[in-house]
């Protein structure tokens, strides 16, 4: 099995990769040694994240050979048994996490996936929770977490099952200074813990990688340089890792990079404060999330803002855009207080949230333009405009590509340019370079100082970058909310005595949150007591399906309107559509063209009036009027009695009563020539008893009609039964529909990917509490129809039941596998409409049977599930029907279940592609 | 309102909508191959209705009779037993059976009025009137003809001739494909706006629209202009290429009037689906709500079932819906070739139901944003 030296984790040889027609990594031939800290560091988009989805098996290996852990990643095989081994956190501030569940819901379902018992689950989550200072936000939904939180609630979840090969995609990026000096702490101990794991670090901080063991300088899809930090500066003669790596890239890479120069401000009284904040307070329910804040900001000033993750910078940022109200003090621009509505100040202010917010589904350049547009800009300024933005920026290679296609950083890039592009007077700029190389955050930094210094252009930035923090005017470090220390870079520094920023950052933080820093020594010693766990059952383990079925409804019980929708809604439905579909017709309009205007026509005439399914309306002059009316739709029925209709009758001759329908609507038309005929036979045999007497009318035999089953042919006996499947199809699918592709649009699809679930245990255990939500909904509408709507139950509950069961693994299953094809979230609402509302109306036997359909649709309604449901639910309502008479309706549904599973399993995919 | 910025985002929504294949895909399907299957589904008036016939007798009566059902209304009757009898029809597999007992033919010559038996399935209530009542007419002419013969009656030389104006043959794949288009109209605006409105949402792009120096109401107006435009044309090709090409439907009507017409119609339907995603927090949400106003649409609109036969209270409560006033459009001019004359209430209405939504989902529209 093993192929592979001991002392190595990963080889790869040759590997290449390719999006499209973008070559992302190119002959990639490197050897990742046990037991050390491995970075990876490069500018954005050269192929850092791609080569560790690669190793991690979260992306299907392209060209070249990868073994990992003594194996090759290109087996199915080997991938299944060595993922428990490995550990990946993949890039984005816990794009892996689960919003709705709460922190310790989010690591217990990955504890599951590893097939870790409870007692075990527990201590590790509460030891990985108590390390990482995230115990006292157990119960927090992860999704009020800040970015920082998340990332370490990332690292916890990596790190439950003990990894041999720990992957890292920049994972201190966006943390502050403290939580990132935490989370090596964490790393380090679990490390001395775990004596021959490894640990691979794709990474932007320098001052970081600088720790580590070995590094990896990658640039344009290649290996430029690896060796240990020492080799790389002594190869290039240089004293930084910042500078080594820039020594290493190509001269045109190279090229334009210098030193930052940063021109002191002149500073100059008549330059009024343009952002002020007063006591600004907001707070959320009983949380304040900024807490009596005060700065003052003059034109022209670059104004950097401090803080660990979730002390309040990205609160006080959304009240300065207008996208908050404060709760109390005031916030004003240009001297005004902020009016949300305002649009001339909204055109002045170029703001960049911390998430990614620009169109995904836009190119670079669609995006760009559409805000220039937005912003008013001139139509002739907007393509110039363009083309400056994106030299600016280094864009001008990507500006057809879509922006889910860049790395982070590109896409950062892209967000300030276009946060830019109006030439705002003030930039509100939330972690502008989270995830930006260096080279690009010098670029970036050059721009903002020439915007401040030469453009009078007033920055509000927030970083974690202290190298960044001391290029700004003046610093203000915010916790909970609170402002610690405000002023120049350098005094603040200099205040603590502490000998960089990054320092006296930690001294202040430290001196807020008021305790000594955890010694993770102690609170993590028992993991390596920990016996490893028993590698679960690879082919199908229940555990690892129930970590789904739980995540899954805990999402659920998260949304309770979703789920009362599913239940209240179907009883709704089933009300609404009952009582609508009659099929009954009654008061049809009819109006009368008499030309013989006798008492013979006039009987006639009253016979139809007279009956119930009737209305008369005023009668008809003449043709005209006829096929005006008609054509109005103001008559269903219209009667034209010939002149000497009377006198040609009491002659004997033949004589022709016309009858006009407006055909428009056929099924209503259908039912009127019923009536109609009904209605003329009926007076025939009147007429026939008054001319001739009553034997003249007896009969030769009679017909005896039996409506069998529904004795007085009532609609709801009809559909109430064939109610229960159409919507028993229709709410599980839609609440299926969306489960695995919301998982693919929101990023935690590499959940699967990564983890030793199966596809199998995937799918099933997602779709477990689906079935059991559609049973609920079964039985209250099975309660209804017998209580409220008085449909007798006549045959047997239990071959229902069990009926219903099959059926709603059918229809969730079918949600499934909509859910498993589609590409978004709208597509699978609109599909599994298409694939279930559409053919079950129509195809199903509810109002036409399926023995009269016609063409392909007759083929579709024979193998239809709802059809067979039909008839089991007809059965057994009406007919008074057991198991057995049935059989041949559930045999078909049976055979529906692992196939609809099996396709399931077939598209669903273990890796990206 | 500031026209460009309208025109902006309204052309970023559709760059949006091109850039999932799936979901164009799914467009093209639901106005193509959908409406064609599901209305070449419809039976052309009573068709193949299922029966058998319990022939007893086995006389030269009974066979007539059993003869006289022929497609294309009913399908061969199957000659069967009398246990066989309840078994298929309990099945579902007959909805009509025919029992024609011993000794009919003799006791009929005889004068002796026999009894001829027919099961209805009354659970297929489209069929079971009608079909009656066509049995009875067709057996009822077979047995007269037979005796005409033997004896003769007295009758009333009273005929009544049915024509059937619009639609002479009753077809109902003209109808159904009428009403199949509606229903992918309606679908998919709703889904488009709405759905595409919560996307933007759960991935933060409005937020940092709303920095922007747009207006909530150029925000809707872009999205209710563009996905409008999008079904419109959508619809206008199903007209010409599926319902009028392919499955062969003469519509005497206006085009032009009716894809005016349908224009309010998605005015309407377009904020309808706004105001939706402002109810739903997410996604899933969204889903449940579409069904839950989608389902009552489809079939209570007047577009399966007659709306005379709904009781009066949905009747009444349906007129709030743009479906119900564009199914009366679509009847009135794409069949019976009304004109503006005629449809002009519908036209109003529609579109005082497009403002009211329109209007409700803007203020609510500003709320979701903030």
């Amino acid at each position: 099995m093993s192929a592979a030296p001991k002392d190595v984790a990963a080889q790869l040889t040759g590997v290449g990769l390719s999006y499209g027609k973008t070559r992302a990594l190119e002959d990639i031939t490197l050897e990742f040694p046990t037991d050390s800290i491995v970075g990876l560091i490069g500018p954005d988009g050269v192929g850092k994240s791609s080569l560790l989805a690669l190793v991690a098996g979260a992306r299907a290996l392209q060209d070249g050979q990868l073994q990992v852990l003594g194996g090759d990643m290109a087996s199915a095989r080997h991938r299944s048994r060595v993922c428990p081994r490995i550990a990946y956190m993949p890039q984005g501030l816990g794009k892996n996490l689960y919003n709705t569940l709460s922190v310790f819901e989010n690591v217990d379902f990955f504890a599951r996936l590893f097939g870790h018992d409870r007692l075990e689950r527990h201590r590790r989550i509460a030891e990985l929770l108590q390390v990482t200072g995230l115990a006292s936000f157990a119960n927090r939904p992860v999704g009020k977490l800040s970015g920082g939180m998340r990332q370490k609630l990332g690292l916890c979840c990596a790190l439950i099952h003990d990894p041999d090969l720990l992957i890292l995609d920049e994972p201190t990026t966006g943390v502050d200074p403290l939580s990132r000096r935490q989370f090596w702490g964490m790393i380090d101990n679990i490390r001395a813990n775990r004596p021959g794991m490894s640990v691979i670090v794709a990474t932007a901080y320098m001052e970081e990688a600088a720790g580590f063991d070995w590094l990896v300088a990658m640039d344009a899809g290649r290996v430029l340089a690896h060796g240990t930090p020492e080799e790389l500066l002594s190869r290039t003669e240089t004293e930084t890792l910042d500078a080594a790596f820039i020594a290493l890239l190509p001269e045109e890479a190279r090229a334009g990079h210098h030193g930052l120069f940063i021109p002191p401000r002149t500073v100059e009284a008549k330059d009024g404060y343009v952002i002020e904040a007063e006591n600004l307070t907001v707070r959320f329910g009983d949380f304040t999330a900024v807490d009596s804040v005060n700065f003052q900001i003059r034109k022209g000033e670059i104004f950097g803002f401090l803080g660990s993750n979730g002390c309040g910078k990205t609160t006080t940022m959304k009240v300065l855009t207008g996208l908050l109200e404060p709760s109390a003090g005031s916030a004003q621009l240009f001297g005004q207080p902020i009016d949300f509505r305002d649009i001339g100040v909204r055109k002045r202010i170029g703001y960049m949230s911390q998430s990614f917010s620009l169109y995904s589904e836009l190119t670079v350049r669609q995006n760009l333009a559409l805000h220039a547009r937005m912003f008013s800009l001139a139509p002739a300024r907007i393509a110039p405009r363009i083309e400056e933005m994106a030299d600016m920026f280094d864009l001008t290679t990507v500006m057809d590509a879509l922006p889910g296609a860049l790395p982070l950083g590109i896409r950062q890039r892209l967000s300030l340019a276009v946060a830019m592009i109006h030439d705002p007077d003030i930039l509100i700029l939330d972690e502008p370079t989270s995830g930006v190389d260096p080279i690009a955050r010098d670029g970036f930094w050059e721009i903002l100082i020439d915007l401040s210094r030469n453009h009078g252009v007033t920055i509000f930035v927030s970083t974690h970058f202290m190298n960044e923090a001391e290029r700004c005017d003046r610093a203000t470090l915010m916790h909970g909310g609170r402002v610690l220390v405000s002023g120049v870079p350098e005094a603040i520094r200099q205040g603590c005595g502490a000998s960089t920023l990054d320092d006296a950052f930690v001294y202040h933080l430290k001196q807020a949150i008021g305790e000594p820093e955890n010694t993770p020594e102690e609170t993590l010693s028992s993991t390596r007591a920990a016996p490893r766990q028993k590698q679960p059952n690879r082919l199908f383990s229940p555990q690892r399906m129930f970590g789904y079925t739980k995540r899954e409804a805990l999402e659920l019980k998260r949304d309770p309107i979703r789920a009362a929708l599913a239940m209240v809604g179907s009883l709704l439905l089933m009300l609404v559509v009952g009582y609508g579909i009659n099929l009954d017709v009654e008061d049809l309009s009819f109006a009368a063209l008499d030309y013989d205007q006798t008492t013979t026509s006039r009987d006639y005439i009253a016979q139809i009036s007279g009956s119930r399914y009737f209305t008369q309306q005023p009668p008809l002059q003449d043709h005209r009027d006829l096929d005006r009316r008609m054509r109005r739709g103001e008559i269903s029925l219209a009667i034209e009695i010939p002149p000497g209709f009377a006198s040609n009758l009491a002659r004997g001759r033949n004589v022709e009563i016309a009858a006009w329908i407006d055909g428009a609507m056929p099924i209503r038309a259908e039912t009127v020539v019923g009536y109609v005929q009904g209605i003329h036979a009926h007076w025939l045999i009147e007429t026939a008893r008054q001319t001739y007497g009553d034997r003249a009318i007896e009969g030769a035999y009679d017909l005896e009609v039996r409506y069998r089953y529904n004795p007085d042919v009532l609609s709801l006996v009809a559909m109430v039964p064939a109610i229960i499947p159409l919507l028993l199809m229709l709410i599980p699918a839609m609440l299926a529909a969306l489960s695995v592709v919301r998982e693919k649009e929101l990023g935690s699809i590499v959940n699967l990917y990564v983890t030793p679930v199966t596809r199998l245990e995937f799918l099933l255990g997602k779709q477990l509490p689906y079935i059991l939500i559609a049973m609920i909904s079964y039985a209250l509408m099975l309660i209804f129809a017998i209580y409220i709507f008085g449909v007798p139950l006549t045959g047997s509950l239990a071959t229902l039941t069990l009926g219903a069961l099959v059926f709603v693994t059918i229809s969730t299953g079918m949600g499934l596998l909509i859910s498993i094809f589609m590409r978004s979230q709208i597509a699978a609402i609109f599909g599994t409409a298409l694939a279930t509302l559409i053919p079950s109306v129509q195809y199903g036997g509810i109002i036409d049977p399926v023995s009269s359909l016609e063409g392909v649709g007759a083929v579709i309604g024979q193998i239809y599930p709802t059809t067979h449901f039909v008839t089991i639910a007809r059965g057994t309502f009406s007919k008074a029907l057991e198991f057995d008479d049935l059989a041949t309706s559930f045999l078909p549904l049976l055979i529906a279940v692992p196939v609809l599973t099996g396709l399931g399993v077939l598209f669903l995919r273990k890796q990206a592609s | 309102m500031n026209l460009s910025n309208i025109w902006a985002l309204g052309v970023k929504e559709l760059r949006g909508l091109m850039r999932d294949p799936v979901l164009m895909v799914l467009i093209f399907y639901a106005f193509s191959l959908s409406i064609y299957t599901s209305s070449k589904v419809m039976p052309e008036t009573l068709n193949k209705a299922a029966i058998s016939v319990v022939d007893e007798d086995r006389s030269q009566v009974s066979r007539r009779i059993a003869d006289a059902f022929y497609p294309p209304y009913f399908v061969p009757p199957k000659l069967i037993t009398q246990p066989e009898m309840d078994a298929r029809m309990d099945a579902g597999i007959d909805t009509f059976a025919l029992n024609i007992p011993p000794n009919f033919q003799r006791q009929l010559l005889g004068g002796h009025r026999p009894v001829l038996q027919l099961n209805v399935d009354a659970t297929r209530i489209t069929q079971a009137f009608t079909g009656a009542g066509y049995i009875a007419r067709i057996t009822d002419a077979e047995i007269s003809e037979y005796l005409g013969r033997h004896r003769s009656q007295p009758a009333i030389p009273v005929n009544l001739t049915l024509r059937s104006r619009f639609n002479p043959d009753l077809n109902k794949q003209w109808f159904g494909a009428i009403s199949n288009v509606i229903t992918a109209i309606t679908l998919l605006s709703i889904v488009l706006t709405g759905a595409a409105l919560i996307r933007e949402r759960e991935h933060g792009t409005v937020e940092h629209l709303l920095v922007m120096p747009v207006t909530s109401l150029e925000i809707m107006t872009s999205k209710v202009w563009s996905m409008a435009l999008v079904v419109l044309m959508a619809a206008g090709a199903a007209f010409v290429v599926i319902v009028q090409g392919f499955l062969n439907v003469p519509i005497p009507g206006s085009l032009p009037l009716f894809l005016g017409a349908t224009v309010l119609h998605l005015f309407a339907t377009t904020s309808m689906g706004i105001f939706l995603a402002t109810f739903a927090g997410s996604m899933p949400q969204f889903g449940m709500l579409l069904v839950m106003v989608f389902l009552p649409l489809q079939v209570l609109s007047g577009g399966l079932t007659p709306r005379e036969s709904m009781p009066d209270a949905i009747q009444y409560i349906m007129l709030a819906a743009p479906d119900t006033h564009f199914n009366i459009i679509a009847q009135a001019v794409l069949f019976r070739g009304a004109g503006i004359d005629v449809i002009w209430p519908q036209m109003v209405t529609l579109t005082l139901i497009g403002a009211v939504l329109f209007w409700v989902a803007l203020r609510r529209f500003r709320g979701f944003l903030q």
